[in-house]
């Protein structure tokens, strides 16, 4: 469904961020993009909306090339990419209807989302999607009220209501306490096995990435030096991605977790 | 900061080294010689026998004015409604046309970097540079003297003010929450709708009920050129010498701005 | 929630004011204001009609600005103004050093309080141009009057903002000082005054170019400095002298301004 060939990104000052990446992503498969930071995990995801433009290469998304889309076709391509970021990103000052609302502006003119008068349809479904979230009561809140736990969640509405074929996930869980970072990594992968999403998630945890996805893609200064399950995920070949260091605590630590949630769960 | 070694072998400290210090020193002499050339240019225009004959002239003037003329407040009302006119509708127009020139001159909203930007940088400098009452001298000419000159005197000379500090806030806007506006698919109004605005609108409307308060003040001496307001009633009072009038006015005026002060320190701290 | 599912819920944006009462009172407060302001502003309309041709002569002197023929009292005139400018940011800035220590709640007795923020309330609420009055009848005409009154008005900005900073200052970095047995003097020299020190010299940086401004419209009442010049200028329609005035005055205003930015930028 999304398909990058040769995709690269050299940046003004030399350095190259992507280099001559090429990967295939099937429906309703959900990845995790690992790699020591400045590797270009988040460059690379903001290079398939175009949030950062892209030097060469093409990434295709159901048949239509994104890398050489015009200003009002990109706005249209952008729809069916969710984004979810790091810090939240939700605009602090809004209401967190408005805030998840906010994913249906590409559909909406620009008078009717000055003036709020958002169509009902899209109205239910933000109510719908923040039940489904958890942050059900919240509407009329400020974003900037929330815990981060909960604005990721507003996060996560956000980039849902759009109706996206593909979700772009930057370290969603980075500026969160482990477990509320668990919480939404579950939440995330239930709600693209759900709706059928392929998703790519940037995340350096790698136990958290081995917890929750089908595949892993490691990336080392805007390579790809991995690809594959997360089991065949040994410490040769973290050490590969991330450099020396002793791998078998962190390993060790994914075990201890799972056991956590496990009873968490129970 | 410098520690050296003395003769005898015990560590000196001494807050600069010798060339820091002299550098201070001659800071500080060029300093003092400046302010000295401006003393004497001063001091050579300036008769001197009436210098030492201020404490007695002031004293003799507030002997006079003391105690304010009350009965003529009766005649201030009115000149007091057009000064708060004058501030209000001034701060209002400027307002209305300071918006668009602020994301014009912002560098994350203009549209062209090398063609518009500097224009509307450049209408923000010259509205800044010239006082207001140096535009209402210039309406007044221009438009004849009332209360509409000193409207829009006020108008120009804050769309600078709102304009400036405006256009900085939207340069210092957190990236982050724009480009999640992007990645939606918005349009480039809808980012500014979204992402721009709700992160503006406390720092605007801070700003604007600053600018009235400072408006309030300026807007009572406009009417010494004839542009409407209290200052007309200063003016004529004091060229007839009618010094118990001027203490009622100085009165007015001070009560005026110290309630539009508390006025606009209530309302930004309602909006923050 | 489930009851939500059925019949469609609405949203609406949460009005700004919660209190309907408040807000139709101020909506229609603000707008009966408006209209009253309005209709009182007397409007002479032939007037102003017949003065847009004046306007238009102005802004087009603007391209002509004539700075020879009466270049000799513009120039002496920027020179007087820049004077006391000088002078008065100098004498400004020092004193308000006492009168903003005077006027911080934390480090000054009551009484001293009071009349400090008493000079500082009166000095902020009076337009130079008022005080400048007072100072040509008082001084006589001349730059000294237009020096006393920028002076007056730079110590109740500068003293303003000094005490508001030295209110906000760390309380701990004084303790500290005061806990070693320093005297009043060496408490603020050593813990107080490190504090407020960079943020005095570029407010008193950003006053020179505004009392730069002001320097230029106290000549309108007699105090000195170019504003004289230009009152003449305007007097006797001559807008091309006029032009070339507020030209020298922006290009003043702007040099200071930048320069004063650099300044400021080197200290931070």
């Amino acid at each position: 469904m999304l398909r990058l060939e040769n995709f690269t990104k050299r940046y003004l000052t030399g350095d190259l961020a992507v280099n001559n990446v090429t990967l295939e992503i099937p429906t309703g498969q959900v990845v995790a993009l690992i790699g020591p930071s400045g590797a270009g995990k988040s460059t690379l995801i903001r290079c398939i909306n175009r949030l950062v433009e892209p030097t060469s290469g093409a990434a295709i998304l159901d048949d239509i090339n994104l890398t050489v889309l015009g200003s009002s076709a990109l706005r249209k391509a952008r729809r069916h990419m969710g984004m979810i970021f790091q810090e939240y990103a939700l605009v602090e000052r809004l209401s967190v209807m408005e805030n998840v609302l906010s994913g249906r502006l590409g559909y909406v003119g620009f008078w009717r989302s000055w003036f709020r008068k958002f169509p009902q349809s899209d109205i239910d479904e933000a109510f719908r999607l923040m039940e489904r979230v958890g942050i059900a009561d919240m509407a009329d809140k400020r974003a900037d009220a929330l815990s981060g736990g909960q604005r990721q969640r507003v996060g996560i509405a956000r980039a849902l209501i759009q109706n996206p074929k593909l979700l772009l996930v930057d370290e969603p869980t980075a500026s969160l306490d482990p477990k509320t970072a668990r919480q939404i990594m579950r939440l995330i992968t239930e709600l693209c096995a759900e709706r059928g999403l392929a998703a790519i998630v940037n995340i350096h945890d790698v136990a958290l990435a081995q917890m929750y996805v089908e595949r892993v893609i490691g990336l080392r200064t805007g390579e790809v030096v991995f690809d594959g399950p997360p089991e065949d995920l040994t410490p040769e070949v973290l050490t590969d991605i991330y450099g020396e260091e002793d791998w078998e605590a962190t390993i060790e630590e994914v075990e201890e977790n799972g056991e956590e949630i496990a009873e968490a769960v129970a | 900061m410098a520690v050296f070694t003395s003769q005898a072998g015990s560590k000196i400290w001494q807050r600069r080294d010798r060339n820091a210090q002299l550098l201070v020193w001659a800071g500080w002499m060029a300093g003092i010689m400046v302010f000295m050339y401006c003393w004497q240019q001063i001091s050579r225009a300036t008769t001197w026998v009436f210098v030492m004959d201020a404490p007695r002239i002031a004293d003799d003037i507030l002997t006079r004015a003391l105690p304010p003329r009350w009965s003529y407040m009766e005649q201030l009302w009115w000149p007091v409604w057009d000064t708060i006119n004058i501030a209000t509708i001034g701060t209002a127009i400027s307002i209305i046309i300071a918006v668009p020139i602020a994301f014009l001159a912002a560098s994350n909203t203009t549209p062209s970097k090398y063609f518009i930007r500097p224009v509307a940088l450049f209408i923000i400098v010259g509205s800044r540079s010239i006082n207001s009452i140096i535009w209402a001298l210039l309406l007044v000419t221009i438009i004849g003297p009332g209360v509409l000159a000193g409207t829009i005197a006020i108008a120009l000379r804050s769309i600078g003010f709102v304009a400036k500090l405006l256009y900085e806030a939207i340069e210092e806007i957190d990236r982050n929450q724009i480009e999640a506006i992007t990645a939606t698919g918005a349009s480039r109004w809808q980012e500014i709708a979204y992402g721009i605005v709700p992160q503006i609108m406390p720092t605007f409307a801070g700003i604007s009920v600053f600018r009235w308060d400072i408006n309030i003040r300026e807007s009572t001496v406009l009417g010494y050129v004839g542009a409407g307001g209290i200052g007309m009633q200063l003016q004529a009072s004091m060229n007839v010498l009618a010094w118990p009038q001027v203490a009622l006015i100085l009165l007015v005026i001070l009560v005026a701005v110290v309630i539009s002060e508390w006025v606009s320190a209530k309302v930004r701290g309602a909006i923050i | 929630m489930s009851e939500s599912a059925a019949a469609p819920r609405v949203w609406k944006k949460p009005p700004f004011i919660e209190n309907p009462a408040l807000r139709w009172g101020l909506i229609i407060g603000f707008t009966v204001y408006f209209i009253l302001a309005f209709a009182s502003m007397d409007i002479n309309w032939i007037r102003v009609y017949e003065g847009l041709d004046r306007g238009l002569k102005f802004v087009l002197s603007f391209m002509k600005p004539d700075f020879i023929s009466r270049g000799g009292a513009i120039f002496e005139g920027i020179v007087e103004s820049l004077v006391m400018t000088v002078a008065a940011t100098v004498v400004g800035l020092i004193m308000s050093v006492p009168i903003g220590l005077g006027a911080a709640r934390n480090i000054s007795v009551l009484p001293v309080y009071l009349l400090c923020r008493g000079i500082i309330t009166v000095s902020r609420s009076l337009n130079e141009i008022i005080v400048a009055l007072f100072m040509v009848a008082i001084f006589g005409f001349g730059p000294f009057a237009g020096f006393i009154a920028l002076a007056f008005a730079s110590i109740g900005f500068l003293a303003k903002l000094l005490a508001e900073e030295i209110e906000g200052a760390e309380k701990s970095q004084a303790e500290a000082v005061r806990a070693t047995g320093a005297s009043w003097m060496q408490w603020i020299n050593y813990g107080i005054q490190p504090q407020f020190m960079p943020r005095l010299i570029g407010l008193s940086m950003y006053r020179l170019d505004s009392n730069f401004r002001h320097s230029s419209v106290v000549g309108l009442v007699g105090a000195g400095g170019i504003g004289a010049t230009l009152n003449t200028a305007f007097d006797r329609y001559e807008f091309d002298t006029a032009s070339a005035i507020i030209l020298t005055i922006i290009i003043i205003v702007m040099a200071l301004e930048y320069s004063s930015s650099l300044i400021r930028a080197r200290l931070q």
